[in-house]
């Protein structure tokens, strides 16, 4: 298992026909996700050859799942029309939609996972790297090659930090890791991963990257000290940086003593969570804590 | 992007919110000539992105046009938490009965707009939020109703504002979501002595996500304070400049706040962020670098990029062409791994540059351009 993702997800991707979408729907299938359809209204009926593989493109959502029982969907468009996009999908009734369009306005953020919450349609991102279960599928533009499966739960609201996680990591492997993406607002939480690898049983530990700004991070702490059982090593980054200014995510702004690196680390420490000084040492945590885990007498 | 208060002032204004009648100017000639016309008294108000702005004296009330002149030339030019004030705004004063706060601002945790309400407006605002949280209403906004004038209605009886406020938290609402604000505030909300309402300040942050259909926004409320800050923002680099030695350069913001904090625990003091972003080219690298390179406190760089999306490859052609256009005087080092990582690591083997130093891992790279920039 894993979670949220698997070899039998049948993935669409919407905007597959663009720069990007071409680009990385190409690596998605090198990675061996069944990409079953793309979505372009203007270029239903046509279809596009992938070295090995030709993959359908559909004029709708709606039509894409009809013909190919598609359950997630991946999306590739530009800001200005990923509202309607994410709405034509949870209109269609897809389970998950993963959003890595950078650069919506948050207006349509909100509206849009909020309406999808409504039609119990998951969202991960906007503005992420999306999600990869290695050895089984990958959707969004996580480097494929960089870990191998294992049983290592990962989430992360940083693309770059995530991929350095899994490279620093890469002989134990991964379970799924989850870039939920560095807006302010996103589809799906730290909790919500949490929660997830909790239940999955593949996953033995979880590593939790966050950053400065919101207090996502807080929030995670607690739900971990109520309903984790396994064990969880946190990083942080974002120490240095300076209050009012905003570093690169929308989302990555401190103000105050709300949103601190320090105060972040504290409420993870505060429930038990290791939180490592950099991604190498957290890496040492992870191997540190998974020896004790498998040496530890079975219950 | 934060907004000015005589920018939020017009704003609001467009959508209907009673303001009192104000000018904008930077001289202080101007400023007497603006008193009289607006009827001799005035308050002189710093135009500065800051709040806390009338506790450090950037609010003054001037009972005629002269001291009008005399307040905005002693305004003019100081300096309010670390912002220099390039302009004052000139405003009627008014004769305040009560002093109400209403805001939308962006709940983060719960994924909406909050409508936040208090019949205990003006500058303590703050402070009756921490010692009276009672006082403060906070009342979550559906996206798919927003705030009707049954909402309002709600809202303004919850909090204890006059009726009148109803037709004020409609309109407010239209502005956030007209402007693809993410906050709007006005403090205080006033009523007068001779019952008018009045939103005599406001905050407005717009969404920069949403330049691409708010085009009349223009540039004109970028006020960079360093020039590279802006040389690079011309160049769509994202950049801050810190206080450091260590010039930092990475993919991802992430990626490169982590790389602050590894060069802060290697004993050295970063000098700036630069996210090159995803994907970035050769000659966003290049760009990058020489903003970096231009800054004279930096003593040493180190650039630090995992391959995703972006090609360590074209980082490495990137540098390469910066070497060749900046000639820098200061050493680089360079950490690449992932996506053409080998590739790019033999791009700068073979151009052998004398002062780029390779290194195979974040920790390494960090402790050697902190030592470079110590010794340097």
């Amino acid at each position: 298992m894993a979670i949220f993702l698997t070899k039998e997800s049948r993935v669409l991707v919407q905007g597959m026909t663009g720069g990007e979408g071409m680009k990385h729907t190409r690596r998605m299938l090198a990675a061996g996700t069944n990409v079953v359809g793309g979505v372009n209204p203007r270029k239903a009926g046509r279809a596009v050859d992938f070295d090995d593989r030709v993959v359908p493109v559909f004029g709708s959502v709606a039509d894409g799942i009809r013909a190919t029982g598609a359950d997630v969907t991946v999306v590739f468009v530009p800001p200005a029309f990923a509202e309607a996009a994410v709405v034509e999908a949870a209109d269609a009734g897809i389970g998950l939609v993963v959003v890595i369009t950078e650069g919506i306005p948050v207006h349509d953020t909100v509206a849009f996972t909020s309406y999808a919450k409504k039609k119990g349609t998951r969202i991960i991102g906007p503005n992420c790297p999306g999600l990869i279960t290695p050895g089984q599928s990958n959707a969004g533009i996580i480097p494929a090659d960089i870990t191998r499966s294992g049983r290592i739960g990962l989430v992360s609201k940083s693309g770059t930090l995530t991929y350095q996680l899994m490279y620093e990591l890469r002989d134990i492997g991964f379970s799924t890791c989850v870039g939920i993406g560095g807006d302010p607002v996103v589809g799906t939480s730290h909790i919500d991963c949490l929660a997830a690898f909790q239940d999955d049983p593949d996953t033995e530990l979880v590593v939790l990257i966050g950053e400065i700004g919101g207090d996502a991070e807080e929030r995670a702490a607690a739900h971990i000290r109520d309903h984790v059982t396994k064990p969880v090593v946190g990083y942080i980054a974002g120490f240095t940086a300076p209050e009012g200014r905003t570093m690169g995510h929308a989302g990555a702004i401190v103000s105050g003593s709300a949103g601190t690196a320090q105060a972040k680390k504290a409420a993870l420490e505060a429930v038990g969570v290791k939180v490592g000084a950099t991604p190498s040492e957290t890496a040492r945590l992870v191997l540190s804590l998974l020896d004790t885990v498998r040496k530890a007498p079975q219950a | 992007m934060d907004l000015y208060e005589h920018e939020a002032r017009a704003l609001v204004e467009e959508h209907g919110i009673p303001v009192p009648r104000a000018e904008v100017t930077d001289s202080p000639e101007e400023a007497r000539a603006i008193a009289r016309r607006l009827g001799g008294s005035v308050v002189v108000k710093a135009q500065v992105k800051t709040g806390g702005r009338g506790k450090a004296g950037g609010v003054r009330l001037a009972a005629d046009p002269a001291e009008a002149e005399r307040t905005t030339r002693r305004i003019l030019g100081t300096d309010i938490k670390g912002h220099r004030v390039r302009k004052v705004m000139l405003a009627q004063p008014a004769d305040i009965e009560s002093e109400f706060y209403v805001a939308y601002v962006l709940d983060r945790a719960a994924g909406r707009f909050l409508a936040i309400a208090s019949a205990a407006g003006g500058m303590d605002i703050e402070e009756v939020a921490a010692t009276r949280p009672e006082a403060v209403v906070r009342m979550p906004v559906d996206p798919a109703e927003g705030v009707t004038s049954a909402k309002a209605g709600a809202i303004a009886e919850a909090a204890g504002l006059p009726p009148r406020t109803v037709d004020v938290l409609v309109r407010l609402w239209e502005v956030l979501v007209r402007e693809d604000a993410v906050l709007v505030e006005v403090n205080p909300l006033v009523r007068t002595r001779q019952g008018q309402l009045l939103a005599l300040d406001g905050k407005v942050t717009l969404d920069d996500n949403a330049r691409f259909r708010q085009a009349r926004w223009g540039n004109d409320s970028i006020a960079y304070d360093d020039p590279l800050e802006a040389a690079a923002a011309a160049k769509g680099l994202n950049y801050v400049k810190l206080d450091g030695e260590v010039g930092i350069i990475g993919n991802g913001a992430g990626l490169v706040m982590s790389t602050l904090d590894v060069v802060a625990g290697c004993g050295a003091r970063p000098a700036n962020f630069l996210d090159i972003g995803g994907g970035a080219s050769a000659q966003v690298m290049a760009d990058g670098l020489s903003v970096v390179l231009s800054d004279p406190a930096v003593k040493s760089v180190f650039v630090n990029v995992f391959g995703g999306i972006t090609a360590c490859d074209a980082v490495a052609d990137g540098i390469v062409k910066a070497l060749d256009e900046v000639r820098p005087t200061k050493p680089l080092v360079v950490r690449l791994d992932g996506n053409n990582a080998a590739r790019g690591r033999t791009v700068l083997d073979e151009r052998a540059h004398p002062l780029v130093q390779q290194a195979t891992t974040m920790d390494g790279a960090a402790r050697r351009a902190a030592e470079l920039a110590n010794t340097g």
